[in-house]
């Protein structure tokens, strides 16, 4: 029998308990792994919090048969768009009433604040859930024109037993894995998707769901920390809303073991994935040696965020620090390059410096708090070891650059200047709470200069001069650019990388969707 | 010579002069009927046929009626890739991708394609030489099926509802880069480096030459004829390509995927393979059933990837249904393409006749009666007869495997839950055939007959043929939404003549 792990929480901004069984999800039972062996779970403090039942390549077979008996039973092109929108509205409705709960798991698990995982994270979920019910009874094919002797037409069909790490909507099945590869974890989910909005939902719950948490780390340097609480919080939830057995199946275990077998696995029709680069690019061959799996990547970035002379500096200020420090930059879309043009650099610079070191470093459930502590070990050396790099190529530590405090995994906001092209802390993702201002004179420079990344995940663009701003904004090799705002995530606009940030939103099509997102008026203080 | 098929490669810009020693890159073609015309030989890189920038290697065509070689091209070797996509590079960034108008790019295509069209019969005559298949056929199917025009200014994205007061969303479907496929990607704006399949190159270049004539800016588009090995590989890891699409095989299918992971993460589109199966069910219309079941797998030699190479009967009708498709098929004559008589040709060279005939021979072995055809011919030319086996297992190989030639696997079964569960039993997922008069038959099993595949799903219903209509649902460009979809071409009224 698979434990239970019981957390009183006792914190200035949150007091209650939580309760969650920390076996393998699969037919809507929690059940022991098939070799019986646990994980240990350590969260961002280091301490051994409890142990997770551990699946290998067994419980992955296990689990895709059970999903595939759902999909061929009680859920695929067996339920009605309207019985699949209900139950992701209950879904919805139990997870708002647990905003508090989930958010402090979530904190819990990898160090962002209490209340940013519940007026961020957590909220964006329920939008997500909620957007996603409204489309399940409206998946719309087309009819085509072609000759009066004949009847064209397109169906949007379920594909079948898929993997994803996120929560979708509409006909899915998931099979959610929770792999702890070192400090990483993705989940991974089975959708029947086919909807003609993946794009959208895939994107969205990237770094916010609450079954997603932390999806990107990028190496995997040791073994044990992962995050799959709020995942296996959510099984329960997922019981409670009356989605039938063998449709959500969550199995947690490691990315050599659960993550290769899924990545290989014949059954599944579908992998999406959000995470390193390197990760990626293993499950796309294993896809490609397997049964030519489709997969959607949606992977790392250094993302740039340019902003002009006509720029409204306060809010300029306002959105960028919101870009690199919202969850302590440990975002694929962190708007980590802060270009700024010289005219406004002096001012932008001296604000944003304020604005950095006014954030309130601290107890992730203390009251006032503005940054927790990095997820692990691991990431915390790796992002002392680029603030290294970047003194030790010759880049200015204009604030921050040392860890705070000699306990917990914390860092100063950080900003470098005087930054050359090749340098580490320009080209490489950190993942951190760290960003590099780059003085620029004009336009053509500046677009040269964002579009200088092997990645193409995201991009700002600040200017009150509407024909610049949207000049630089299609100029910008990137799937997403936020003019005149930056990580301002909606459930209706996809998302997805060009370059090496990704394959997805539209595979088979020969245009890449950018999405652009105008910012007319939300002032963010 | 589907044009939107065609992989290309490029040239490099070298004079006439310098080639002398090796080879000239035109080609006189000696066209009975015709005459002679001139071939373009040589690589087509920045609108220019060019040879080979370090490597002497040439590629053979050859004429798969009579054996004997046509002309020889250059073979790209990989530096040569390096040109064409640095070639292709340039023109994205200055005259094509972004630089363009949609009405400017449709411009050029409208006029490609009337340049085709004006050359269609010697096109069809040229692709009919070097891969076997029927002048009429290449005439009238694939050439006319080429070029998606209308696409290039009617590229939209969607104004997304955020919130009125304070936000605005936008999508834009921007140009990919350098790309692997001709029409779609030409349209949207992305430039191209095309491999044409080493066995059947000249068709390629002659387009080359049209779409210079049509105006294309130089590197928009580039034609490289290569072993798949050299120049495939190097398209598929080069890191400045932003896209593959590539149909041919599954195991090449796998490898171009493999690289586009190890490399720069490309896009890939991969349309593979197919064991794609015809359900006849005893309401239909018995001899339109076996005109389109015939056409089928006789289109092209069966070297199609939809190609209907397992059909299933129902028991009430079988023996009547084989007898009537033997009939059928026994009708077509299958000969020299240039012929206007011939509805089929030889199947495209050598390799292809070997594995064809292993097929065959497996079947024989694995105790399927061959009721068609099944014999060598004597003479000259890759020559294989259409072959029809009844009395099939699930667990034989020319059940399960893609034959790609004119080779019929016919079934039986009971009711309509057997012959789904028959037509799903594959690894691949294509396309599939119905024909039956029951319309809420048509309407349950259309629903039920899985994909399950990369591929758009050619679902043919009641009486279509394969590969009749199916680019009129192409992937939709306009629309991210469009991951999976099946198609589903329903047929109340176009009869299908017999023979062709």
């Amino acid at each position: 029998m698979p434990g239970t792990f019981i957390h009183k929480f006792d914190t200035p901004v949150y007091k209650g308990t939580v309760n969650v069984s920390t076996g393998l999800f699969i037919n809507n039972k929690f059940v022991d792994g098939s070799d019986t062996t646990t994980i240990e779970y350590v969260n961002s403090t280091g301490k051994l919090i409890t142990t997770i039942s551990e699946a290998t390549a067994k419980d992955v077979d296990i689990a895709v048969k059970a999903a595939q008996e759902a999909y061929d039973t009680t859920w695929g092109l067996n339920t009605s768009g309207a019985e699949r929108g209900d139950l992701l509205n209950k879904l919805a409705t139990i997870m708002d009433a647990a905003r508090d709960e989930l958010a402090a798991l979530e904190a819990m698990d990898n160090g962002k604040t209490f209340n940013w995982a519940k007026n961020v994270d957590v909220d964006f979920a329920i939008q997500v859930v909620k957007y996603y019910a409204g489309w399940a009874d409206k998946i719309h094919g087309q009819t085509l024109e072609t000759d009066e002797k004949k009847l064209t037409y397109t169906r949007h069909e379920p594909i079948g037993v898929v993997v994803s790490h996120i929560l979708l909507a509409s006909r899915w099945i998931m099979l959610i894995s929770c792999q702890g590869t070192n400090n990483s974890i993705y989940d991974v989910c089975l959708e029947d998707c086919s909807c003609s909005c993946n794009g959208q939902y895939r994107r969205s719950e990237g770094d916010f769901h609450p079954l997603s948490i932390k999806s990107d780390i990028h190496t995997v340097v040791q073994p044990s920390e992962f995050t799959p609480l709020t995942a296996l919080r959510m099984c329960s939830m997922i019981q409670e809303a009356g989605i039938p057995p063998g449709v959500v199946n969550v199995v947690t275990g490691y990315g050599n073991t659960v993550g290769a077998a899924i990545s290989s696995h014949m059954d599944i029709l579908k992998i999406a994935f959000t995470g390193s680069t390197i990760v990626g690019r293993k499950i796309m061959e294993a896809a490609a040696r397997s049964n030519l799996k489709p997969v959607t990547l949606e992977l790392g970035g250094k993302n740039p965020n340019i902003i002009f002379n006509d720029a409204d500096l306060d809010n300029a200020v306002e959105w960028t620090s919101f870009g690199i420090y919202w969850n302590h930059g440990a975002a694929c879309c962190a708007g980590s390059r802060i270009f700024v043009q010289s005219g406004i650099y002096d001012k932008f610079l001296e604000k944003f410096t304020e604005k950095s070191k006014a954030i309130r470093i601290g107890d992730p459930f203390g009251e006032n708090i503005d940054e927790g502590p990095m997820s692990s070990e691991a990431q915390f050396n790796r992002i002392m070891g680029y603030i290294e790099s970047g003194k030790t190529d010759g880049a200015t530590v204009h604030t921050g650059g040392n860890r705070r405090g000699s306990e917990g995994y914390f860092i100063e906001p950080t900003i470098f200047t005087n930054v050359k092209a090749d340098m580490k802390i320009v080209k490489e993702e950190i993942f951190g709470p760290v960003s590099v201002v780059v003085k620029f004179e004009d336009e053509d420079d500046v677009v040269r200069q964002a579009n200088d990344t092997f990645y193409g995940l995201a991009a700002g663009v600040f200017s009150q001069d509407i024909d610049r701003a949207i000049r630089t904004a299609h100029r910008i090799q990137a799937g997403t650019v936020w003019v005149n705002c930056y990580n301002h995530f909606k459930p209706q606009v996809p998302f997805g990388g060009y370059r090496q940030s990704g394959i997805g939103r539209e595979l088979g099509s020969y245009t890449a969707v950018k999405a652009v997102h105008i910012n007319l008026g939300q002032r963010l203080s | 010579m589907r044009f939107s098929r065609c992989h290309g490669s490029h040239l490099r810009l070298l004079s006439h002069l310098t080639s002398r020693r090796t080879m000239s890159q035109f080609a006189s073609v000696l066209i009975p009927g015709r005459g002679e015309i001139k071939v373009p030989t040589g690589l087509f890189i920045n609108n220019e046929f060019v040879r080979s920038v370090d490597s002497q290697e040439v590629i053979d065509a050859i004429n798969p009626f009579t054996e004997e070689k046509i002309c020889s091209v250059v073979a790209a070797s990989a530096k040569d890739i390096d040109v064409a996509v640095a070639a292709a590079r340039t023109a994205f960034k200055t005259t094509w991708g972004k630089n363009v108008t949609g009405f400017e790019r449709s411009r050029l295509m409208n006029r490609l394609a009337d340049l085709i069209e004006q050359n269609a019969q010697e096109l069809a005559e040229l692709e009919s030489l070097n891969n076997g298949k029927p002048v009429k056929i290449a005439r009238d199917f694939d050439i006319g099926d080429s070029v998606q025009v209308g696409w290039a200014d009617k590229i939209a994205g969607e104004s997304l509802e955020v919130d009125n007061k304070t936000k605005f969303a936008f999508t834009r479907h921007e140009p990919v880069g350098v790309c692997g496929k001709v029409a779609p990607a030409l349209a949207v704006g992305c430039t191209i480096v095309m491999k044409p399949s080493e066995l059947t190159p000249l068709t390629a270049l002659k387009l080359s030459e049209l779409a210079k004539e049509a105006g294309f800016p130089p590197g928009v588009l580039n034609t490289v004829p290569s072993l798949g090995s050299v120049g495939g590989a190097a398209l598929a890891a080069h890191p400045d390509v932003d896209k593959v699409a590539f149909t041919g095989s599954t195991v090449t299918g796998r490898k171009i995927m493999e690289a586009a992971a190890k490399s720069n993460l490309k896009k890939v589109s991969l349309e593979l393979g197919g064991k794609s199966p015809h359900l006849v069910f005893e309401s239909c219309d018995m001899d339109q059933a076996a005109n389109w079941a015939a056409l089928g797998i006789c289109y092209n030699s069966g070297q199609d990837c939809t190609a209907g190479s397992r059909v299933y009967v129902q028991d009430s009708i079988h023996d009547k249904f084989v007898e009537l498709l033997v009939s059928k098929v026994k009708e077509l004559v299958f000969g020299d393409g240039l012929d206007e008589k011939s509805s089929g040709g030889p199947v495209v060279n050598q390799t292809q006749y070997d594995k064809i005939w292993n097929y065959i021979e497996s079947g024989k072995q694995e105790g399927a009666k061959a009721v068609l055809g099944g014999n060598k011919r004597p003479g000259k030319g890759f020559f294989v007869d259409p072959t029809i086996f009844t009395d099939i297992r699930p667990h034989m190989k020319i059940v399960k495997e893609e034959i790609f030639g004119p080779v019929l696997s016919v079934g039986r079964f009971k009711t309509e839950e057997e012959a789904i569960q028959l037509a799903n039993d594959t690894t691949y997922g294509l396309g599939a055939g119905l024909h039956s008069n029951d319309a809420n038959q048509c309407m349950r099993v259309a629903s039920a007959l899985e994909a399950g595949t990369i591929n758009q799903y050619n679902l043919l219903s009641n009486n279509v043929p394969f590969g009749g209509k199916k680019q009129s649902v192409r992937r939709e460009l306009g629309s991210y939404a469009l991951q999976e979809f099946k198609a589903v071409h329903w047929n109340f009224g176009e009869k299908l003549a017999w023979p062709l």
